[in-house]
C-alpha cells in the first residue's frame, strides 16, 4: 500500500507539472487554433533561464524563477508577434510548420549558448517537508508543484471567468470576427494569451528540472508533446480539461511505468489517449461542436 | 500515344518522370567519373528512401488532406521488418539485388498492415485530433521496436519481447551459426548493406507510378472530393472513410518500403531513429514542396537532405539557420501580403491562385 501510494503521489507531481504546461497550451490553442510545437521548447528556456541565475548569479530561487518567467513572457510575445501574427490569415499547416520552425530555432540557439552537455539543475525547492507527509517519501518538490499547479488553475479560471481581457480572450476564441466588431483588439487579446503561456511555460520548466534535474536542449520537447497529449485528453480549449487531462496522465504513467514496464510507459499513455479519443472525440470535458452544412 | 500528350496533366506527369530519370543518369555518370562529394555519395541512398516518404506522405496530407505526424512509424516498421527479412534470408537468396527486392515488398506489406490497423481507429477522425493519434501511434511504434529482440539461426527466426529492459540478445537462445538481428534498444547493428543507389531510383519510380496514378484515377478523384469538401462528397454517395483508408493504405505501403530501402542501407540503425523528428522533417518537404505536388515533394526532399551536409562548413550554425530559413519561407510563401506585393510585380502570378492542388 505504501508503495502504491508513493506511485500515486509521485504521479501526481508529474502530473501536475503536465498540467501546467497543458494549461499554457490549451489557452494557446483556444484563442489561436494551432499546435504550438515550440511550446515545449520555451519550458527548456525557462528552465536555462532559472539556472543561470541561481548558478551563475547566485541569486535566490524565487528570483530566478521571476527572472525565468519575465524572460519566457517576452519571448512568447516575440515569438508570436514575429513568426505567428504573418501568418493569421494562411493555412494550419503553415502555422505547424512555422511553429516547428521555431521549435527548432530555440532548441538549437539554446545548443549554441548553453552547449549541448546537460546542466544538473539544482532543486529550487529547498524546505523541510513535514514528517507525517515524509513518511510517505513525499518531496518538497512535489508539494509545491502540486500547489503551484492548484493556485495557477484557480487563477486562470478566475481570470477568463472575470476580467475584462479574460472576458475578451473568450471572446476572441469564439469568433475572431464577431469580438473585432464589439470592439476587442483581437491582436493584443492573442500576444497576451501567448505571454500568459509562455509564462506558465517557465514555471512548468523550473518545477520540471527541480523534478528531475538533467537540464539539456532537449529538454523540454517530450513533456511537450505529453502536455498536448494531455490537453487534448481533457478536452482542448477547456482549462478544467488541462488540469485533470495532465493530472490523469501523470498518474497513468507513474503506474504504467511501476507495474507495467518502464520502457513502454510513454506508449500506454499514448494508447490510452487514442482510446479516450476514440470514445470521446472532443476530449474529456470538450464541446463536441456537429459540423453544420 | 500524342492524343494522350495534349492533356495537361498528363505532359505534367510525363515531365516529373522525366525529370527523375535525367537526375538518375547525371548522378550515376557523375559517380561513375567519381565527380560526387563523399559526404553526399553516402546520402544518394537516404534520397532516395526520403523522396519516397515524402511522396507518400504527400498522398496522405496532401491529397487525402488528412495530417498525419506518425509517418515515421511506417517507415520504421517497413525498416526492421525488411532488415529482418533481409538478414534471415541471406543463405536462401545469395544475390543481393533479389533478396533487396523482397526485402521491400516485405516491408511494404507488413507497413500495409500496420496502416490498414492504425487506420481504422484514426481516420474515425479528423483534423487536430488526428494529427496527435498519429503522432500517438508512431511513437507507440518506435516504442515497441525498442522492446524488441530479433536473432536468426538454422531453426529460424527468434524474437523476444523485452517488456522488463532485463532481456539480452542471449536470452534468445541462439545456435553457434545464428546471428542477432535487432537488439532492442541498440536497434539493428550488423546489417548487410545491400541498398543500391539504382534500387532506389527504381523504388522513386514505382511510388511515383503508383501514387500519380492513383491520383489521376477514379479513385483518386474521390479521394480529392473527400479532402475538398467530405459533406458534399458524401451526398453524392462517395464512402470517405473507404477513400481515406485507401491513400492511408497505400502510403503507408510505400513509407514501408522506403523504410526497408533506408534500413538495409546502414549496418547500424537505432531504434529510436524514427522518431518524432524524422516525421516532422517528412511532413516539412511535403509542406515546402507543395501539398498535393508530387514534383514539389521530390525536389524539397532532395534539396533538404542536401543542404544540411552542404551547409556543415557553418557547423554549428547550420540547424539555426535551416530554422530560421524554414520560418522565413513559410512566412513568405503565406503571408497575404508579401503575396500580393509578389503579384504586383509579377503579373502572371495570380495571388488568388488556391494553395492547395493536385495538378500543380
Amino acid at each position: 500500500m505504501t508503495v502504491f501510494l508513493q506511485f500515486l503521489v509521485n504521479g501526481l507531481s508529474m502530473g501536475s507539472v503536465y498540467a501546467i504546461i497543458a494549461l499554457g497550451y490549451t489557452m494557446v490553442y483556444g484563442i489561436a487554433k494551432m499546435l504550438n510545437f515550440a511550446h515545449g521548447d520555451v519550458i527548456m528556456i525557462g528552465a536555462y533561464i532559472s539556472f543561470c541565475v541561481t548558478a551563475y548569479l547566485g541569486l535566490p530561487a524565487v528570483v530566478s524563477v521571476l527572472a525565468a518567467v519575465a524572460v519566457c513572457t517576452v519571448l512568447g510575445i516575440l515569438i508570436e508577434g514575429l513568426a505567428y501574427k504573418p501568418l493569421r490569415q494562411a493555412g494550419p499547416l503553415a502555422v505547424l510548420i512555422t511553429a516547428i520552425g521555431v521549435s527548432y530555432f530555440l532548441q538549437n540557439a539554446a545548443q549554441l549558448i548553453w552547449g549541448a552537455t546537460p546542466k544538473n539543475f539544482t532543486s529550487i525547492v529547498t524546505f523541510e517537508v513535514p514528517p507525517a507527509l515524509a513518511a510517505y517519501n513525499v518531496s518538497a518538490v512535489s508539494i509545491v508543484t502540486v500547489v503551484a499547479c492548484l493556485v495557477i488553475m484557480a487563477a486562470l479560471m478566475w481570470f477568463t471567468g472575470k476580467t475584462k481581457m479574460g472576458k475578451a480572450m473568450r471572446a476572441v476564441s469564439e469568433d475572431k470576427a464577431a469580438a473585432q466588431l464589439m470592439g476587442i483588439n483581437v491582436n493584443r487579446t492573442i500576444s497576451m494569451t501567448f505571454a500568459i503561456g509562455s509564462a506558465l511555460a517557465a514555471i512548468a520548466g523550473v518545477l520540471l528540472c527541480s523534478y528531475s534535474p538533467v537540464l539539456q536542449p532537449t529538454t523540454g520537447a517530450m513533456p511537450g508533446i505529453k502536455a498536448f497529449t494531455a490537453a487534448v485528453f481533457g478536452g482542448i480549449g477547456s482549462i478544467p480539461g488541462a488540469f485533470v487531462g495532465g493530472i490523469l496522465l501523470g498518474i497513468i504513467e507513474a503506474m504504467a511505468q511501476a507495474y507495467i514496464s518502464t520502457s513502454l510507459a510513454n506508449s500506454i499513455v499514448f494508447a490510452v489517449l487514442i482510446v479516450v479519443l476514440l470514445v470521446k472525440p472532443a476530449g474529456l470535458f470538450g464541446k463536441y461542436v456537429p459540423e453544420k452544412v | 500515344m500524342l492524343q494522350v500528350l495534349k492533356s495537361k496533366k498528363t505532359r505534367h506527369d510525363l515531365v516529373t518522370y522525366g525529370l527523375v530519370v535525367l537526375a538518375f543518369l547525371v548522378v550515376s555518370f557523375m559517380q561513375a567519373n567519381h565527380m560526387i562529394p563523399r559526404m553526399i555519395a553516402g546520402q544518394l541512398v537516404p534520397i532516395c528512401a526520403y523522396v519516397v516518404m515524402a511522396i507518400s506522405l504527400n498522398l496522405v496530407v496532401g491529397v487525402a488532406g488528412d495530417l498525419s505526424l506518425g509517418h515515421a512509424g511506417f517507415m520504421s516498421v517497413g525498416a526492421y521488418t525488411g532488415i529482418v527479412a533481409a538478414m534471415s534470408l541471406s543463405e536462401a537468396v545469395p544475390n543481393d539485388s533479389v533478396r533487396l527486392v523482397i526485402a521491400l515488398m516485405v516491408g511494404a506489406a507488413s507497413a500495409a498492415l500496420a496502416g490498414f490497423l492504425i487506420g481504422i481507429p484514426v481516420l474515425r477522425l479528423s483534423g487536430d485530433y488526428l494529427a496527435i493519434v498519429t503522432l500517438a501511434f508512431g511513437e507507440i511504434i518506435k516504442e515497441i521496436v525498442t522492446c524488441l529482440i530479433v536473432g536468426v539461426d538454422e531453426n529460424g527466426l527468434h524474437v523476444l519481447f523485452n517488456l522488463t529492459g532485463k532481456l539480452t540478445v542471449d536470452d534468445l537462445g541462439l545456435t553457434e551459426a545464428g546471428t542477432a538481428i535487432i537488439k532492442g534498444a541498440q536497434g539493428a547493428s550488423g546489417t548487410d548493406t545491400i541498398s543500391t543507389f539504382f534500387m532506389g531510383f527504381v523504388l522513386v519510380m514505382v511510388a511515383l507510378v503508383i501514387v500519380l496514378n492513383l491520383v489521376r484515377s477514379r479513385t483518386g478523384r474521390a479521394i480529392l472530393a473527400v479532402r475538398d469538401n467530405r459533406i458534399a462528397a458524401e451526398s453524392v454517395g462517395i464512402s470517405t472513410t473507404r477513400y481515406r483508408m485507401i491513400a492511408f493504405v497505400v502510403s503507408a505501403a510505400l513509407a514501408g518500403a522506403a523504410g526497408a530501402l533506408f534500413g538495409n542501407s546502414f549496418s547500424q540503425l537505432s531504434a529510436t531513429k524514427f522518431d518524432f523528428n524524422t516525421s516532422i522533417l517528412i511532413l516539412v518537404f511535403v509542406v515546402l514542396g507543395g501539398l498535393g505536388n508530387m514534383r514539389g515533394s521530390i525536389v524539397a526532399a532532395t534539396v533538404l537532405t542536401i543542404l544540411p551536409e552542404a551547409l556543415r562548413q557553418f557547423s554549428d550554425y547550420r540547424m539555426l539557420v535551416y530554422a530560421i530559413v524554414l520560418i522565413l519561407v513559410m512566412i513568405i510563401s503565406n503571408n497575404s501580403t508579401i503575396k500580393d506585393f509578389v503579384a504586383r510585380i509579377v503579373p502572371s502570378r495570380k495571388s488568388g491562385k488556391k494553395e492547395v492542388s493536385a495538378d500543380a
